[in-house]
């Protein structure tokens, strides 16, 4: 069929069932936005910046599971796509970029608005294409999608010049897929497999550290399943949360960095670790050469290169986690796990959960709630049942630790990458994919101020998000460490020169609120989620709240700071009660570090240490 | 160890950027590289030389699988590889020098490919040692340029 360019990259973005684009146009855009006034199907989003366009493509393909899509004009358009294409690389999230190119005669001349796309993108892309003949669009097109959304996920672009979209073409459907290097194995070893059944059956102590490849899989049932069979407890990394039920009595939180006490000394006393669809990410493992000292580890992925790049397993299976998990499931079916092999394994990880808790200050001053109180609420009100998206620093560690995920694809976070500024425009992104469900966006004061343009785009795609906002004046995370480990000097952390944002988002024409006592919070959540606007609630926060436990940047997991309960919540708990001020240590185990008490009051800091420095979020 | 890498890549633009930026970004260094067009139509065969006791070459292999244009990947095993690589040598060759060039050619069979008064330029064709062996004998000489392609490779025998 004759057609232009540009409406063939929209007949084939239709035809892989692409119903929603998140951009915002420019010069070399014009024909493909000329043409998209007449799609049928794709419903194109105007954001009001291009990052917010590639966060929200993100958010909606996390939502969803499907490809996310967002389009960018030439030179700067695309440059402003770069953060959240790499933000998308770094979580493995399926996304298809779609960016205008000068005209392929201009290209190299450094003709207006050029940029050299493909290159730049080049080390966050899964794959790129620079289109320069218009009867490749529909073959690109369905490649593109392809790529991005199997195997391991990620973003993958496409870089049109404007003589593409302009030229006159001969549409015909792609007939299959011309990718000879490209082979995703999906199906696990065999051999392997059942060796991994028979160390599963045998372990005492078992421990299932599952990552977002858990996800993006959809191997939940499966993890489940296997979990309550051989009675494993599990632990998620922040991608892998909501990949099994946070309810459930085998859940131990999420480990590393910021992660429960319970999982981290599981980490440090299991027997067999198994990695699913996880990368022992350096906030996830703490010191690498004391992760998990006593384990076998089996490493199930889907990427050949992240087995054996951090830790070299036992047991290595490349394959999707849920063809493998769901075939290591039947093997231990079939050898038959002996009952009550792990009971006291289990025993001992939920006398941890219970001595150890997540915990915080409950008595508020007045006009300083705690901002882990809200996360409660916020889990409390909605009875769990809601997307949550976060931004990135202390609020989405809490976040973490404060709200039980139930359901794969409940929460949305920048992970690896650590965007701030990826809250808002990904939560409008879900919003979109998953319309039926309340989304809230956890985030901060710095980290909603930028993206907050994006408000506009909430308030004209007609996505009544919820943002709860924890407003403490300061960039938190970061003014963390510095209380920590930098003797709290706090350079350029505190902003408490800001807008006032109920106004503010009264003046985007949502609904601005703002919540300073304890009492207000759940009626506040229930009034911002029932009032079918985008709304925003500014909840004052305590100033200088910090995260714990945590595990300083290089040190051991089992060298954790801040992880025991106060004398109240343990009186609750079932067996001993260590003397206060010691550190979250199980009995008989030396205790290294100095604790820092819970609150704001961190009375040691363990001190400079060189590993210590670096990149807080 | 040196590891040479055969690597069977999709002849499409940007296919050299995308490896070398790869070996760039995860710190792998390169001791050379050759591409030339295979016998397959739209394939090229890269020849790819590097320090494996530097970087773990599963890691190297396995990242640069990734790549959607890489299709197949052999990490030649020296015993059973036949390489060679093209080196030209412009050496000083003025009065007594020019004879000594000469005999020293003839030895390493490099033929002289360019005469003027004052220089010889040489081409010899063989292992990565025999260009250092031959190199070395020219040093004394003075060498004024040298140019090498870095080696290409194939297994001996049957695939």
């Amino acid at each position: 069929m004759k057609m232009k360019g540009s409406e063939a990259i929209v007949a084939s973005l239709e035809a892989e069932g692409c119903d929603v684009a998140f951009g915002f146009p420019g010069g070399v855009m014009i024909p493909l936005y000329d043409a998209l006034m007449d799609a049928r199907k794709l419903r194109h989003i105007l954001v009001r910046h291009e990052q917010g366009a590639v966060h929200a493509a993100d958010g909606y393909a996390r939502a969803t599971g499907k490809v996310g899509v967002c389009m960018a004009t030439s030179g700067p358009g695309a440059t402003n796509l770069v953060t959240g294409i790499a933000n998308a690389y770094l979580d493995s999230v399926p996304i298809v970029a779609l960016t205008g190119q000068v005209r392929g005669d201009l290209i190299g001349t450094d003709a207006f608005q050029e940029a050299d796309t493909t290159g730049i993108t080049l080390p966050i892309v899964k794959h790129s294409y620079l289109v320069t003949d218009p009867a490749d669009i529909p073959q690109v097109i369905h490649e593109a999608f392809h790529i991005a959304g199997t195997g391991r996920p990620g973003p993958v672009l496409i870089d049109l010049p404007v003589n593409i979209s302009l030229a006159e073409m001969n549409y015909r459907e792609p007939t299959g897929f011309d990718l000879p290097g490209y082979k995703p194995t999906v199906e696990g070893h065999t051999k392997q497999i059942r060796a991994a059944a028979r160390a599963l059956v045998d372990a005492e102590r078992p421990v299932l550290y599952a990552g977002g490849g858990v996800i993006s899989a959809g191997a939940s049932p499966e993890l489940l399943e296997l979990a309550e069979m051989l009675q494993a407890p599990v632990t998620c990394t922040l991608m892998g949360l909501g990949g099994f039920p946070g309810t459930h009595q085998l859940f131990l939180g999420m480990l590393g960095m910021h992660g429960s006490v319970a999982s981290n000394y599981a980490i440090h006393e299991c027997d067999l670790l198994v990695a699913v669809g996880a990368r022992f990410d350096d906030r996830v493992t703490g010191k690498l050469s004391a992760f998990a000292p006593h384990a076998e580890v089996i490493h199930i992925d889907v990427d050949p290169a992240e087995i054996g790049k951090n830790v070299r397993p036992f047991i290595p299976i490349v394959g999707d986690a849920q063809h493998v998990l769901a075939r290591i499931v039947d093997e231990v079916k079939a050898l038959g796990p002996e009952p009550g092999r792990t009971a006291d394994w289990v025993a001992r990880t939920e006398q941890r959960k219970e001595e150890f808790p997540f915990h915080y200050d409950e008595e508020m001053q007045e006009g300083e709630l705690a901002p882990q109180y809200v996360i409660e609420q916020i889990d409390e009100v909605t009875g769990g049942d809601c997307i949550v998206c976060t931004d990135v620093g202390q609020n989405q560690m809490w976040a973490t630790q404060y709200f039980k995920y139930r359901f794969p694809r409940q929460f949305i976070s920048s992970g690896g990458l650590g965007t701030m500024g990826f809250g808002l425009p990904s939560a409008i992104g879900a919003k979109i994919g998953r319309p039926d469900k309340t989304v809230v966006d956890i985030t901060g004061d710095g980290g909603f101020q930028m993206t907050m343009q994006e408000m506009t785009t909430a308030i004209c795609a007609d996505a009544p998000i919820v943002v709860a906002m924890l407003n403490n004046g300061y960039l938190g995370m970061v003014r963390q460490w510095q209380d920590l480990f930098w003797e709290k000097r706090y350079s350029a952390t505190c902003i408490t020169a800001q807008p006032d944002f109920a106004k503010l988002a009264d003046a985007f024409g949502a609904v601005g609120m703002k919540v300073t006592e304890r009492d207000e919070v759940a009626d506040a959540l229930r009034e911002a989620i029932a009032c079918g606007r985008p709304a925003l609630i500014d909840f004052r926060v305590r100033q200088e709240e910090n995260v714990f436990p945590m595990v300083p940047s290089g040190q051991s997991l089992d060298e954790m700071i801040g992880g025991h309960a106060p004398k109240k919540r343990r009186a609750k708990a079932a067996g001993g009660t260590p003397a206060a001020g010691k550190t979250a240590t199980p009995a008989g185990r030396s205790t290294k570090p100095a604790a820092a008490p819970p609150g704001n009051e961190a009375a040691a800091p363990p001190g400079k240490k060189a590993g210590a420095k670096g990149g807080a979020s | 160890m040196k590891h040479i890498l055969s690597v069977l890549v999709e002849n499409k633009p940007g296919v050299l950027t995308r490896i070398a930026g790869l070996f760039a970004r995860r710190g792998f260094n390169i001791d050379s590289l050759a591409v030339g067009e295979s016998e397959k139509p739209g394939l090229s065969r890269m020849t790819i030389t590097i320090d494996g006791a530097e970087h773990p070459i599963d890691q190297v292999t396995k990242q640069l699988h990734k790549l959607i244009n890489v299709i197949k990947i052999r990490d030649l095993d020296p015993d059973l590889t036949i390489s060679a690589e093209l080196m030209l040598v412009k050496v000083r060759a003025e009065g007594d020098k020019r004879s000594e060039a000469l005999q020293i050619a003839e030895i390493f069979r490099a033929k002289i490919v360019d005469v003027d008064r004052n220089t010889l330029t040489l081409r010899v064709v063989g292992t990565t040692e025999k260009s250092e062996a031959l190199l070395e004998l020219l040093q004394p000489l003075g060498i004024v340029e040298i140019v090498r392609t870095g080696p290409i490779a194939i297994a001996r025998g049957r695939p």
